[in-house]
C-alpha cells in the first residue's frame, strides 16, 4: 500500500504538486490522470525520490519514503518505470535486466530472469541484442521487465502507452493487469490516455495544476461526463 | 627492412603506452564528460612515489605496485574533493578545474620532489634481443610494457563485461538518472571510475619513466599524445582509445624514424587536425547512436 499525504513539490516559484493526498491500495491499479502539466510525472518523480518534496510524506507499507534517496527505492520494494522508456540503449537486453535485479531487496537467491522472459518472450529472443535496436514496444516491455527484476511491491508506471501502436498498448496493459491479479502488485499508472487507462485501472485520481480534483472508482470517473470533459479530454 | 622493423617495434611499444594513457582519459570522459588534463601530473606523482620506494633500496616491484595503488587512492580523492563539486555544472568549469590541477600538482611536485632530473630504474635489460647477429629494437622492458598494458586492458574488459560492479559502472556512465532509479549508487561508481582511470594512467607513467629521466613535467607531452589518441579513437570508446594509441604510436614512430624526431609534435598535431576535420566523432565513437 502506498500512502501519499499532503505531497507538495515546486520548481522554483511554481508549485507542481500542491498538497496531494491519496492512497494507492495494495493489489490495485490506481490511474493518475490529468492534462499536460497537471503534475503527474512530478508526482511519480517525487514519490521515487528523484525530486525532493517541499512538504508531505509518502508511506510504503507504513515506512516513510520522503527524503530517502532514489537509489534506495528498489531495495524497499518500489520500482519506477520512467516516461520516455528509460532503456539504457548502449547495454544489451540481458544487461538491462541484470541491472534491474541488482537493486532488489532479497539477494539471497539468484534473480529469476526466466520468469521475466516467460512474461515477455520477445525479449528472450533478443537477449543479446543491444537495446537501441529494439522497437518502441519492445523497449517499453524491456523497462517494465527490468523493473520487475527488482521484485517490487509497488510499480510506478509513467506513460507506458506513449508513442506505441494501440495493439501494443493493449498487450502491455493486459500484462500489467495480469501481474496485479496474479502477484498482488500495487500499480500507480500515470497516463495521458485517460480512456484506456481507466479501462484497466480500479481507482482513478485526477490532477489539475498540481491539485487533486477527483478520486473515485475508475468506472465512476469514466461515467462522469462533466469531469471527463473538464479534465480528461474524452 | 631493418629500419622498418625498428620503427614498427618502437611504434608498437610507444603506442601501447599512449593507449593506456588514452584509455585513462576515455574512462573518465565516458562517465563524467570531463577531459582530465590532470591525468599527467597524477601519473607523475605516483611515479615519484615508486621512485622514492626504489631509491630507498626496496625492490622495483613493490614500488611498481605501490604506484598503482596510490594511483587508485589519488584518483578517488581527486574525484571526491575537486570534481564532485563541479559535476552537473557547465562542462567548462570542470575543464578549467583539471587544467588548474595540472598546474598546481606540477608546482607542488617541484617543491616536494625537486625539479632536477632523476633516473628511473627498469626491471629488465634495456638491450635489444639478439636474433642471429642482428639486434632487434625490442628490449625486455618493451616486452614488459606491451604485456602489462594488454593485461590491464583484459582485466578492465573482464570487469566491465562480466561483473556486477562493471555493469553498474557502465550503466552510470550511460544514464545516471535511470541507474539511480535501479538502485545504483552513481556517485560511488564515478569515484571508482576515476580511481581505476588513475591506475591505468599511473601504469603509463611508470612505463614512460622506465629507463628514462623523471622530473615534474615529464608527463606533459604524454597528455597531448594520449589526448590525440583518445580523440582518434573517438573519446567514447575504450577499444577506440587502444587502437588510436597504437595508430598514433606507429605513426609518430614512422615520422621520427624516417623524417626527423623534431617533427613528432607537429605530426601529432596534424593528425589531430585531420581527424577533427574528417571524422570529428573519431574512428570508433558511438556518439551518433546514442542520440537515438
Amino acid at each position: 500500500m502506498l500512502e501519499i499525504r499532503d505531497l507538495t513539490t515546486s520548481y522554483g516559484p511554481v508549485k507542481a504538486l500542491d498538497g496531494v493526498t491519496f492512497t494507492a491500495a495494495r493489489g490495485k491499479i490506481t490511474a493518475v490522470l490529468g492534462a499536460n502539466g497537471a503534475g503527474k510525472t512530478t508526482l511519480l518523480r517525487t514519490v521515487s525520490g528523484l525530486i525532493r518534496a517541499d512538504r508531505g510524506n509518502t508511506y510504503l507499507d507504513g515506512l516513510d519514503l520522503a527524503r530517502m534517496p532514489a537509489e534506495k527505492m528498489p531495495g524497499l520494494g518500489l520500482a519506477h518505470v520512467p516516461e520516455g522508456r528509460g532503456v539504457i540503449t548502449e547495454l544489451t537486453v540481458e544487461e538491462n535486466l541484470r541491472l534491474g535485479a541488482l537493486g532488489r531487496a532479497d539477494r539471497s537467491r539468484p534473480a529469476d530472469i526466466d520468469r521475466v522472459y516467460s512474461l515477455f518472450p520477445v525479449l528472450e529472443s533478443r537477449r543479446s541484442a543491444v537495446a537501441h535496436i529494439l522497437s518502441g514496444g519492445e523497449q517499453q516491455m524491456l523497462v517494465i521487465a527490468r523493473a520487475l527484476m527488482a521484485e517490487p511491491k509497488v510499480l510506478l508506471l509513467d506513460e507506458p502507452s506513449l508513442g506505441l501502436a494501440p495493439r501494443i498498448v493493449v498487450q502491455i496493459f493486459e500484462l500489467i493487469r495480469g501481474l496485479v491479479e496474479s502477484e498482488g502488485l500495487t500499480v500507480l499508472l500515470v497516463e495521458q490516455n485517460a480512456r484506456s487507462a481507466l479501462s484497466i485501472a480500479d481507482i482513478g485520481v485526477v490532477l489539475d495544476l498540481g491539485r487533486l480534483v477527483a478520486h473515485d472508482e475508475a468506472a465512476a470517473l469514466a461515467a462522469d461526463e462533466k469531469l471527463r470533459h473538464a479534465y480528461l479530454g474524452f | 627492412m631493418q629500419q622498418l622493423l625498428t620503427t614498427s617495434l618502437a611504434g608498437l611499444t610507444l603506442g601501447m603506452v599512449y593507449a593506456a594513457f588514452a584509455l585513462a582519459l576515455v574512462l573518465i570522459w565516458r562517465s563524467t564528460r570531463i577531459v582530465n588534463f590532470a591525468q599527467a601530473p597524477m601519473a607523475m606523482i605516483t611515479t615519484y612515489i615508486a621512485l622514492l620506494i626504489v631509491d630507498a633500496g626496496i625492490p622495483y616491484w613493490i614500488g611498481f605496485v605501490a604506484a598503482l595503488l596510490s594511483g587508485l587512492v589519488l584518483g578517488a580523492i581527486i574525484e571526491r574533493v575537486f570534481i564532485r563539486p563541479v559535476e552537473g555544472k557547465p562542462e567548462m568549469n570542470a575543464i578549467i578545474l583539471t587544467l588548474g590541477l595540472f598546474v598546481v600538482i606540477n608546482a607542488v611536485a617541484a617543491i616536494v620532489f625537486g625539479s632536477h632530473y632523476r633516473s628511473f630504474p627498469v626491471p629488465f635489460g634495456l638491450r635489444g634481443f639478439e636474433v642471429g647477429d642482428v639486434t632487434v629494437a625490442l628490449t625486455g622492458f618493451d616486452v614488459f610494457s606491451i604485456c602489462s598494458v594488454v593485461v590491464v586492458m583484459m582485466l578492465l574488459l573482464a570487469l566491465f563485461r562480466y561483473t556486477d560492479v562493471g555493469l553498474k559502472m557502465r550503466a552510470s556512465a550511460f544514464n545516471q538518472e535511470v541507474s539511480r532509479m535501479l538502485g545504483v549508487k552513481v556517485t560511488g561508481m564515478l569515484t571508482l571510475g576515476w580511481a581505476l582511470a588513475a591506475v591505468v594512467g599511473s601504469l603509463s607513467g611508470l612505463l614512460i619513466a622506465g629507463g628514462d629521466l623523471v622530473y615534474p613535467s615529464y608527463m606533459d607531452s604524454v597528455v597531448v599524445y594520449g589526448f590525440v589518441a583518445a580523440v582518434l579513437g573517438g573519446l567514447d570508446s575504450p577499444v577506440g582509445a587502444v587502437i588510436g594509441g597504437l595508430l598514433l604510436g606507429l605513426g609518430l614512430s614512422v615520422v621520427s624514424g624516417y623524417v626527423g624526431s623534431e617533427l613528432v609534435p607537429l605530426a601529432a598535431l596534424s593528425i589531430l587536425i585531420v581527424v577533427l576535420l574528417v571524422r570529428p566523432s573519431g574512428l570508433f565513437s558511438h556518439a551518433t547512436a546514442r542520440r537515438v
